[in-house]
């Protein structure tokens, strides 16, 4: 068995004729964080979706924790420790931000009908462990202060903590973020960049990234993936990737 | 004091003008000639009253001025009791109006109850339809074929296996929540008009067939002497049946028809309470965040690990399960069923309460079953025009409040002392 927490592949995604995506390949190890960059269209958010199940892809395996998972639905994917954010925000924004968070503890929660109707004590102790889950990320985050305001109120760099605060209280292994850095200032960026890299490190897990902002990309990561047009382009340190001819060529722009 | 004299004592001068002019005198026709007639003493005594309170607050209205300035202070205290006050004061009120629930037939007319009895079983109805339709954000046009699960269900083993009412009920609800998940299964996978449309037809296949089975349903012709709900085994009835005990026997007093009526009315307001609590601990529960959730982003839910399809699910089953409740205790009410009560019309009116009352809020929702079950009554001279009225009031309510009279406010649960 390969120490990889996630691999993908030999990758196809089609739509009709069109090919989004061709042959991508890539392995995410344990505590790393893995990025996905490429010009715009190149099919990265195709990836994406693929993984965490919003398609099902036409070709090619993906194995999460050595456990194949290609086809399998949204919500399943999920909830083998398999959590993503999305290119625009998408909180519960009429709900509060400790509403967003409890949400997305529901799986862990005792759903039991009866339970809750009654309020039995193991129902109280799971909605406080919820509570505290909850509590303690929103400190992390540094939204603790907001905890009781509706989500769509918050800025828009706060919403995108939250958003990475509302998939860690899931408990995940692997994040996915897509383009978390969209639409933050350089302030906010730095911040964003500070919380990954404390995801890796106290938090043991793995992030995939997509991003656009270079400079969080080549800052934090420890492997990076190029894609272009759909079809892989490079692979490796973000030096590797830096001096690669190619690379340069189709991202950075020739000079 | 001085500077205020003058003003007062003109605003007094022209209140005293205005009313005399229009209330004061009339001008009456006799014969050819117009004549000036006066008010009675008693109309000149209100002029004088109103005239005399005019000056006196035009003359103080710089001190009332203060005094209304130091006023908001207790007003928001007072009037708008503070946040923790109103969660105090809560569980006095909704004891007050429970208590106020069981009084009031006694005091009023046997046809009185009997309307509020009906009034509850469309509450109730709305109650459970807002679960689906507020909560979840389905739309379920078919609402009404779960109320005739459940008033079936009680219908047929009363008749042909003697179970009593309080055995049935619980059966009504469990079989009709079957139904809506078997329904709900295939699909809940659909979105918005589809769902709506499949619903309608299940409404409608329901209906037919209750229509065309007719050596077990009797068809058009109904299902008759259907029994009355028991309290503890005693019937209100004017004679026992066999091997029964009547109420009035029981506690040696007169038969007095009006006894069965109110208590069919405090079983539907104990319907009516269990459904409120239900659904007031649904909404706080796991379960009803995440239908809130759903109903806002159902792809993020999805990334997060929630199953949609069993959220959904869990709405339609419970949303049905009351409306068998409803159907049941219809079915013991009526004494008769047929597939008759059960039409498209009986969900839109449904619907229609659910809309008007404000999708979601409990409180709007009792408001409109109210108003939507009393006003016909009220207004029988215009039976013809019952249906132009109703649709009327639904245009102007989509134009005036399309949010409904009371939209939902959900209970945020909040963080203490963060």
């Amino acid at each position: 068995m390969s120490d990889n927490l996630l691999e993908v592949s030999g990758l196809m995604m089609r739509f009709g004729g069109l090919l989004a995506v061709d042959n991508v390949s890539l392995q995410v190890k344990p505590r790393q964080i893995h990025s996905v960059i490429g010009p715009n269209g190149a099919g990265k958010t195709t990836v994406f979706n693929c993984i965490s199940g919003f398609y099902s892809p036409s070709g090619g395996a993906i194995r999460y924790a050595g456990k194949a998972i290609q086809g399998l639905t949204g919500h399943r994917i999920s909830r083998l420790g398999l959590v993503r954010t999305f290119q625009h925000v998408r909180l519960f924004s009429s709900m509060t931000v400790i509403e967003n968070l409890l949400v997305a503890q529901h799986r862990h929660l005792n759903t039991n009908y009866f339970a809750g109707l009654l309020k039995t004590p193991s129902y109280r102790r799971r909605e406080q462990e919820a509570m505290e889950r909850a509590t303690s990320w929103l400190r992390q985050v540094g939204l603790l202060e907001q905890a009781n305001r509706e989500a769509g109120n918050l800025s828009y760099g706060q919403q995108r903590r939250l958003e990475i605060a509302r998939c860690m209280v899931t408990e995940p292994g692997l994040l996915m973020l897509d383009e978390p850095a969209a639409g933050l200032n350089p302030r906010e960026t730095s911040e964003l960049d500070q919380l990954i890299l404390r995801l890796r490190d106290e938090q043991d897990i793995a992030v995939l990234l997509i991003e656009h902002d270079m400079g969080l990309v080549m800052g934090i990561s420890d492997h990076i993936t190029v894609i272009n047009q759909g079809a892989p382009l490079a692979d490796g340190t973000p030096e590797q990737i830096l001096a690669n001819p190619d690379v340069i060529k189709a991202y950075l722009g020739e000079s | 004091m001085q500077r205020a004299l003058f003003p007062a004592l003109f605003a007094a001068g022209v209140t005293f003008l205005l009313t005399c002019l229009v209330i004061g005198v009339k001008l009456e026709q006799v014969g050819s000639e117009l004549t000036v007639t006066g008010a009675d003493p008693a109309t000149w005594g209100w002029i004088a009253t109103a005239v005399v309170i005019v000056f006196l607050v035009q003359l103080f209205q710089s001190p009332l001025g203060t005094l209304r300035r130091r006023l908001p202070a207790i007003e928001a205290h007072g009037l708008l009791p503070g946040h923790r006050l109103r969660e105090q004061l809560r569980p006095w009120l909704i004891a007050l109006v429970i208590v106020g629930l069981c009084v009031w037939p006694f005091m009023v007319s046997r046809g009185a109850v009997d309307l509020a009895t009906l009034t509850l079983i469309y509450v109730m109805l709305g109650l459970g339809l807002n679960i689906v339709v507020g909560f979840a954000g389905l739309l379920d046009l078919g609402y009404v074929a779960f109320y005739a699960v459940g008033a079936y269900t009680y219908a047929l083993l009363s008749e042909y296996f003697g179970l009593s009412f309080w055995v049935c009920l619980p059966l009504a609800g469990l079989l009709a929540a079957t139904f809506g998940c078997i329904l709900g299964f295939p699909v809940l996978r659909l979105r918005g008009d589809y769902l709506a449309i499949v619903t309608l037809g299940f409404g409608e296949i329901i209906r037919i067939l209750l229509n065309n089975w007719t050596n077990v349903t009797g068809g058009p012709n109904g299902i008759g002497g259907i029994d009355k709900p028991t309290l503890f085994g005693l019937e209100f009835s004017r004679r026992a049946s066999d091997g029964g005990e009547t109420f009035h026997q029981y506690f040696g007093i007169e038969y007095v028809s009006s006894h069965k009526v109110i208590f069919l009315y405090l079983v539907a307001v104990l319907l009516v309470l269990l459904t409120l609590y239900v659904i007031n601990r649904v909404q706080r529960m796991p379960i009803g965040r995440a239908w809130e959730a759903l109903r806002e982003d159902e792809i993020a839910c999805r990334s997060l690990g929630l199953n949609p399809t069993v959220i959904k699910l869990s709405a339609f089953t419970m949303g049905a399960a009351f409306a068998g409740f409803a159907g049941c205790f219809f079915a013991a009410r009526q004494g008769f069923i047929s597939p008759e009560s059960f039409t498209f019309i009986e969900s839109a009116i449904i619907l229609a309460i659910v809309v008007l009352g404000g999708m979601g809020s409990q409180l709007g929702i009792i408001m409109a079953a109210i108003a939507m079950t009393i006003l016909p009554e009220l207004a029988r001279e215009f039976q013809e025009y019952r249906m132009l009225m109703f649709g009327g009031v639904m245009v102007l309510m989509m134009l005036w409040r399309p949010q409904g009279l009371l939209p939902m406010k959900r209970p945020h649960l909040e963080l203490k002392n963060p």
